[in-house]
């Protein structure tokens, strides 16, 4: 145990702020840090969502009017998407779910509000420059809405902004570059902060082999973003070099586009997508890595039984984390680079895949024996665990370079990480969001209305990106307008109007989420204490938690998944109970 | 009456069971269809692998297979497992077991996967060698070396050019043949082309011949292929470009070799940058310089009648 574990509840003493908008606006407590993140990126996630149903829209019915939005936007073209338009229009739906959705949710969202109650802190160790990393995001979200603005002159390099393309087109490019620059730095503080609060600020007892793997997750994917971050934070900075000041890393000597010389140097091409995927590799782990948390914490707690492979299940994520930064070659297959360095890289992707199993493993291992309830949060838990396997598995075809020849940046990479990303990131988060909401709101969310979103959310989402698999076989490309000016993909064109019927579906199915939660909060009931009957520490403190978390400093006595110790002994004993047990799972 | 958390008195009832159906119906519905489409079951046949005319890519079709099939031996079994626990777990009053390690399910469920995957790792590497690593070889005064490119392909926004070896067969010479968005090669003969960009990145993407390679401006790539019968294929570029990335296709012919070489010299006769008039019918690609011109929809396929 160490010094700071041995002082007693941690976290930076700040006063309950008294005026408005200390409290809600520039407040220094994790909690509303943590609900700031979590609104802002619910609303991106509209955003981001009405941006892939126009990408959609112009697959099933390319070049014909865009409801609602077609008639003012592009008034000019009939109300037709233009090519250039849809090229922005991908981008920014990556960069949005990405950038503002995903990595705020789980990591900004719940890694603020959960990591101090998890622990037994007070709050962050560095409160002020938590504030900062949430504030930091908004000159970001300004940039952002700059580029999708600028609609035919937006970014069109995709998220990945390959140059010479993303060096000489894209008019908006630059405040691409420039939003993900702050986003960057926010990212960058907020993960020095968790790093420093997990390993400092620990109540007495909470051991590193006690602490809920939630906080492993969100530690191992803070440790993922201090070391990669920078790199891309480097590369923004350098493509921006060579769009304003001429300089010419990434653009190769006598390069001459449209009668002009670009080149003033003799730079590559491929120097930035290494430096692009050693970063954005290890960002499809800071995307998982806290859903994986997560998700093991309300399994056990759903499953009323102890995890299975607790030590086994860290170590698993530490392995992803630390193989995650020798990876980045896959996504590099037919670039050019190398074709002997690629066997390096698939050997290191075939080996990336076995922690990952081993995970799903001691899920299922779980959830053998155990006694399930299906709360709705259960069910997105659940729904996760599917979802990754099947987001897993086609991972390893494409992780065969030969077989990647065929698929590369087709349509079966988009199923790939849709699967990933969508059904099990977002699903964990809404699982996250269900369980979390009596500690967040002090209410209730409705469990019919969550059963009704997961079911319609499950069968659309298995029907909007498993058909994408089929286009990926025939090798139906990626970020094309319309695909059907190729007479061999035409006989798909029904395939994609399917899809983007389950995509209408799907996203119409989130009203329903939206519905809930904002009535929830409203007229939810009011929970128990400890609603879901869980171990961790949060439970032990008020809903919502008052300024300070906890009245006193709790000492934890165990680990978190306590769980059906005895047939007449209780049904979980929490972390911070004292009470002493005799039990099988005693860790 | 307020919503609790069931205790462990209240036993779930039958109908709780029926949510694990849900993990089970989905996944092997959308596997069920996949494997109709693989084994060619109509009208899903379009759903898999286009035919494949290059001898290369037929170790890719086979390991396309293989890692489909160990994909979804390892799907069943953890959905169903996944099912199974489930099914049983909801009608539980009681835990049946609080175990929470056992070493030896880790060390077992880590060394299978890991043989498994190793095993493919090792299938895959004749392909890669044969498509990618180990360019085909011409003897050469009585030495093996590489063969040279009998085509320049140069991809640009957003087209392709040509530029055939002549009766030479040296490329970057006085008698290069040149033509535009139609690439036509000999059967029968093993043919590496030589990619070069003119501006940004672009991919060359034969479906139908398994290739695909990056085109990186500064950076000449090579590609091999051969096909055996004469076959027209269309060729796509699989690395974004810009707003006219989806207009760059062009198409792949393979002739006889007879035929190839007429096709030759008719060209050569011709103002150097003409077309193969009598195989090479004008491409029908847009006005490209023009930012703000894209294909209409032909009537009935891509069009909303």
């Amino acid at each position: 145990m160490s010094d700071a574990t041995a002082r007693g509840l941690g976290g930076a003493a700040h006063d309950r702020p008294s005026v408005w908008w200390s409290r809600y606006l520039f407040s220094r407590d994790h909690k509303t840090i943590g609900l700031q993140f979590l609104m802002s990126s619910l609303i991106w996630m509209v955003i981001g969502g009405a941006l892939a149903l126009a990408i959609r829209w112009q697959l099933a019915w390319p070049w014909t009017e865009m409801p609602v939005f077609g008639r003012w936007m592009f008034a000019a073209d009939g109300g037709q998407i233009t090519p250039q338009f849809y090229n922005t229009l991908f981008t920014m739906h990556a960069t949005i779910m990405i950038f503002f959705v995903v990595i705020p949710l789980l990591v900004g969202a719940f890694g603020n509000y959960l990591i101090p109650l998890m622990i037994g802190a007070r709050d962050m160790a560095f409160p002020t420059m938590n504030m900062l990393s949430y504030w930091l995001m908004w000159p970001g979200f300004a940039c952002m809405v700059v580029a999708l603005a600028a609609g035919d002159q937006g970014p069109e390099a995709g998220w990945t902004a390959y140059p010479p393309l993303s060096v000489v087109y894209g008019n908006a490019q630059d405040w691409w570059l420039v939003g993900l620059v702050f986003v960057g730095v926010s990212s960058m503080l907020g993960s020095l902060n968790y790093i420093t609060t997990i390993m400092q600020l620990r109540a007495p007892g909470m051991t590193w082999f006690r602490l809920p793997m939630t906080v492993w997750g969100l530690l191992i994917t803070a440790v993922l973003q201090a070391f990669a971050l920078p790199v891309l934070t480097a590369a923004l900075l350098m493509q921006l070099l060579d769009r304003w000041a001429g300089t010419s890393f990434f653009v190769p000597a006598g390069l001459v586009i449209e009668g002009q010389d670009i080149a003033t140097g003799a730079g590559q091409p491929l120097l930035w997508q290494h430096l692009f995927w050693f970063y954005s590799h290890p960002a499809v782990y800071i995307m998982i890595l806290p859903a994986m948390g997560i998700v093991s914490d309300l399994l056990s707690c759903g499953c009323r039984r102890p995890l299975f492979g607790y030590r086994v299940m860290v170590l698993s994520m530490i392995a992803i984390a630390g193989m995650g930064f020798i990876v980045w070659g896959h996504h590099m297959f037919v670039s050019g680079m190398s074709y002997l360095l690629t066997v390096s890289f698939m050997a290191s992707t075939m080996l990336i895949a076995l922690p990952s199993g081993v995970k799903t493993f001691n899920w299922l291992a779980t959830l053998w024996s155990a006694r399930i309830r299906w709360t709705s949060w259960m069910l997105f838990t659940v729904g996760f665990i599917s979802m990754f396997v099947i987001g897993g598995l086609s991972g390893i075809v494409m992780a065969a370079p030969p077989a990647d020849i065929l698929i590369h940046d087709t349509y079966f990479i988009v199923a790939h990480f849709h699967y990933v990303l969508f059904g099990s990131s977002i699903l964990a988060a809404f699982a996250a969001i269900h369980f979390w909401f009596p500690k967040m709101f002090g209410r209730l969310m409705n469990e019919t209305l969550g059963k009704i979103h997961f079911v319609l959310t499950y069968l659309f989402l298995n029907g909007t990106f498993f058909p994408m698999h089929f286009l990926g076989a025939r090798g139906f490309p990626r970020r094309y307008a319309d695909p059907y000016v190729v007479e061999s993909f035409r006989d798909l064109l029904p395939l994609n109007q399917f899809i983007t019927w389950c995509a209408l579906g799907m996203g119409a199915a989130q009203l329903i989420f939206a519905v809930n939660f904002l009535g929830s909060l409203l007229w939810g009931r009011r929970p128990e204490r400890n609603p879901w009957g869980a171990n961790t520490l949060d439970w032990e403190t008020d809903n919502p938690p008052p300024h300070g978390n906890f009245a006193s400093c709790p000492t934890v006595y165990r680990w978190p998944y306590q769980y059906e110790i005895s047939p007449d002994g209780p049904d979980h004993l929490p972390q911070a109970n004292p009470e002493l047990v005799q039990s099988r799972a005693q860790q | 009456m307020s919503w609790r958390y069931p205790t462990r008195n209240n036993p779930g009832e039958a109908m709780q069971r029926l949510w694990s159906l849900v993990f089970l119906v989905v996944p092997i519905a959308c596997s069920a269809i996949y494997l109709l489409a693989a084994l060619g079951v109509p009208p899903l046949q379009k759903f898999w692998l286009p035919p494949n005319y290059n001898a290369g890519g037929d170790s890719i079709d086979r390991l396309f297979v293989l890692t489909h099939l160990v994909a979804a031996v390892v799907l069943v079994l953890t959905m169903g497992a996944l099912f199974w626990f489930s099914w049983q777990g909801s009608a539980r009053a009681q835990a049946t077991s609080t175990t929470a390690h056992h070493t030896m399910l880790e060390i077992v469920w880590t060394i299978v996967p890991a043989c498994v995957l190793i095993a493919l790792a090792v299938y895959q590497f004749p392909s890669w060698n044969e498509n990618k690593l180990l360019r085909p070889q011409i003897l050469d005064k009585g030495r093996a070396i590489a063969q040279p490119p009998l085509v320049k392909v140069v991809a640009k926004r957003f087209g392709w050019e040509f530029y055939h070896a002549g009766p030479d067969g040296l490329l970057e010479t006085r008698d290069d043949v040149f033509v535009e968005n139609l690439l036509v090669l000999p059967v029968g003969e093993d043919v590496v082309l030589q990619l070069e960009s003119r501006d940004v990145l672009h991919s060359f993407f034969v479906p139908g011949l398994r290739v695909k390679q990056d085109v990186v401006p500064g950076l000449p790539q090579f590609l091999w292929f051969r096909v055996e019968k004469p076959v027209e294929l269309e060729m796509v570029c699989a690395e974004l470009c810009g707003w006219g990335h989806y207009t760059m296709q062009g198409r792949v012919r393979f002739v006889p070799r007879a035929e190839y070489e007429a096709g030759i010299l008719v060209q050569r006769a011709l103002p150097r940058s003409g077309h193969l008039a009598h195989i090479n019918p004008p491409v029908t690609h847009v006005a490209l310089r023009e930012r703000r011109r894209w294909p209409q929809p032909t009537r009935g396929v891509s069009g909303n009648e």
